[in-house]
């Protein structure tokens, strides 16, 4: 408890990667969520001891197959309502995820727990320079109220220069239908 | 079920071996009315299973001699019928149940797994659900003169929850299959009859087969302003309602109806319950996801009466879950280790007297959530049995 500021949280972590189950990293971070204000995400300040495995070669396979295609990506339902994801999509899943742990660090307070569940659409948007663009509708999943709250977010990508969420909205429930 | 040849030698023995036919109903094979058994003649008559003992009995203390025929009649069956597989019973034929099957399957499924094992399951009739569906429960219990204590377990009551009613089918397969080579089930269902309902929230579970995969609650309307559909049946219950954890407004997931017990699906299982509740020693209610043991009480962080014990076996349950696949489950009150609740089905048992009373949440923890790939249906299932 900080007074007039917050409550701060320490918190020793192992990360295990999810492609790559044996392999883990310890983590220890520090949480500041702040007083009052439901608007500002919480600051998050984290070590890792160790290093991340490297992933050069996964992304810019998935890099030059992308710039490749002839039409634009376009995809629904990642998960299926089975669970699958298909091979060629699992980049495209991977990324929404990252991305949208993002979108839900900067909509996060003491009181909700958010969870991706699943993609609803994503479509690529084509640009001129070397970035990806993909405009992502995702179903985010909040566990205290269970609401299932959609969210459109822009997200670029590129091997060398990682993930950015560039626009992000909260979309109203019945955009679903 | 064996078949007995007997050449009865006096006729005090005809007299008591007709005696014994008529009060035990036994199936007579050769000669086909009782009137009709003679000194001298063969006998060959069908005694079920739980009857072999006493028939054996009492002819022992008759001093009747006599010799098995046919050890096992269902095998001789089985091994008639023609069968792509081997004569292992396998029953319902080719039901994949590492699949999600949608309710017309599932009905389908209950059918025949009663018919496959007939010596042990019934199939009753529980009540309907807001679109008139009727609901069912599969009742496991080996024929005994005792009255036998109960476990309930419920599967579905949140329809995108898939893992769960595959849990519960998962589960009846594995007892059936296993009864008679399984000390452990065999010796537990000596002792306690298996009541289970493999889909709750039958309208929302097709709905989410339909419709909308990530739908949570039943189906009926409310009047708003335009229709607005579903309550959270377990915020329905008649424990704590509707104080805590809910909301009164039909547009949220956790809406907990116009009143304690307002749908028809909580109602069915209420009724129930509530009958049976001096036999009950076990509720089970089946969720995902989370990888959690719950015990009572959402509403409230007052322990229950006997929480030593609920906690106890919890965490039992919960190291022979990890000692599977490594799959950590939390143990421990909705209320301390999760949020507050209200109206659930789990607090409702258990403040009618039902003493263990849980609610499992299943994998995962999130990764992909309701959306839980049925390559994890085995491992899933097979760690939580």
């Amino acid at each position: 408890d900080i007074a007039d500021v917050g409550h701060k949280y320490h918190l020793d972590l192992v990360l295990e990667d999810v492609l790559a189950k044996d392999t883990t990293v310890n983590c220890t971070a520090e949480v500041l969520y702040h007083l009052g204000n439901q608007n500002t995400a919480p600051d998050v300040q984290f070590t890792l001891e160790g290093e991340l495995r490297t992933t050069a070669e996964a992304d810019n396979l998935f890099y030059n197959q992308i710039k490749s295609l002839d039409k634009v990506l376009v995809a629904e339902n990642i998960p299926d309502s089975q669970g699958s994801v298909s091979p060629a999509m699992e980049p495209v899943h991977l990324l929404a995820w990252v991305a949208s742990g993002y979108v839900i660090w900067q909509n996060s307070t003491e009181n909700t727990k958010l969870q991706l569940a699943q993609i609803r659409r994503v479509k690529q948007v084509k640009r001129s320079d070397e970035y990806l663009e993909f405009d992502y509708l995702v179903l985010l999943h909040e566990m205290v109220s269970q609401e299932i709250i959609p969210w459109q977010m822009t997200v670029l990508w590129h091997p060398q220069h990682g993930v950015q969420v560039t626009q992000h909205s909260c979309q109203p429930q019945h955009s679903l239908e | 079920h064996q078949v007995l040849h007997i050449v009865p030698e006096t006729f005090q023995q005809v007299q008591h071996l007709q005696h014994l036919c008529s009060t035990l109903l036994l199936d007579l094979w050769k000669p086909f009315l009782p009137q009709d058994i003679c000194v001298g003649e063969d006998l060959h008559i069908r005694v079920p299973a739980p009857l072999v003992k006493e028939v054996k009995d009492s002819l022992d203390q008759h001093m009747i001699s006599y010799k098995v025929l046919i050890p096992n009649v269902q095998e001789l069956v089985d091994q008639s019928m023609p069968r792509e597989r081997s004569s292992h019973r396998q029953a319902p034929e080719g039901y994949v149940y590492t699949e999600y099957h949608p309710m017309e399957e599932i009905y389908q499924w209950m059918i025949q797994i009663q018919k496959s094992y007939s010596e042990l399951v019934t199939q009753h009739y529980l009540g309907k659900t807001v679109e008139n569906r009727e609901m069912y429960y599969l009742q496991i219990s080996q024929p005994s003169d005792k009255t036998k204590k109960i476990v309930w377990m419920d599967c579905g009551i949140h329809a995108r929850e898939w893992i769960s009613p595959a849990f519960c089918q998962w589960f009846v397969k594995e007892i059936l299959q296993n009864y008679k080579s399984d000390p452990k089930i065999s010796r537990f269902l000596q002792n306690l009859d298996l009541y289970v309902l493999p889909v709750l929230n039958i309208d929302g579970y097709m709905y989410s087969w339909e419709k909308e995969r990530l739908w949570r609650k039943n189906r009926s309307p409310h009047m708003n302003s335009g229709t607005c559909y579903g309550t959270d049946l377990n915020r329905n219950f008649n424990s704590s309602w509707g104080s805590v954890g809910v909301s009164h407004n039909c547009s949220s997931e956790v809406f907990c109806g116009s009143g304690p017990e307002s749908e028809p699906e909580t109602r069915a299982v209420a009724q129930f319950i509530e009958q049976k509740k001096s036999n009950i020693l076990c509720y089970l209610t089946m969720h995902s996801y989370g990888q959690y043991i719950l015990t009572p009480y959402g509403s409230t962080t007052e322990p229950p009466s006997n929480s030593e014990e609920l906690m106890l076996v919890a965490k039992q349950a919960a190291s022979a879950l990890v000692g599977k696949y490594g799959t950590s489950y939390q143990v421990g009150p909705t209320s301390l280790i999760l949020y507050s609740n209200s109206g659930s089905s789990r607090d409702w048992a258990h403040t009618i007297g039902i003493p263990f009373s849980y609610t499992f949440e299943l994998r995962d923890k999130g990764t992909y959530g309701f959306l839980l790939p049925s390559n994890q249906i085995q491992p899933t299932c097979e760690e939580t049995m």
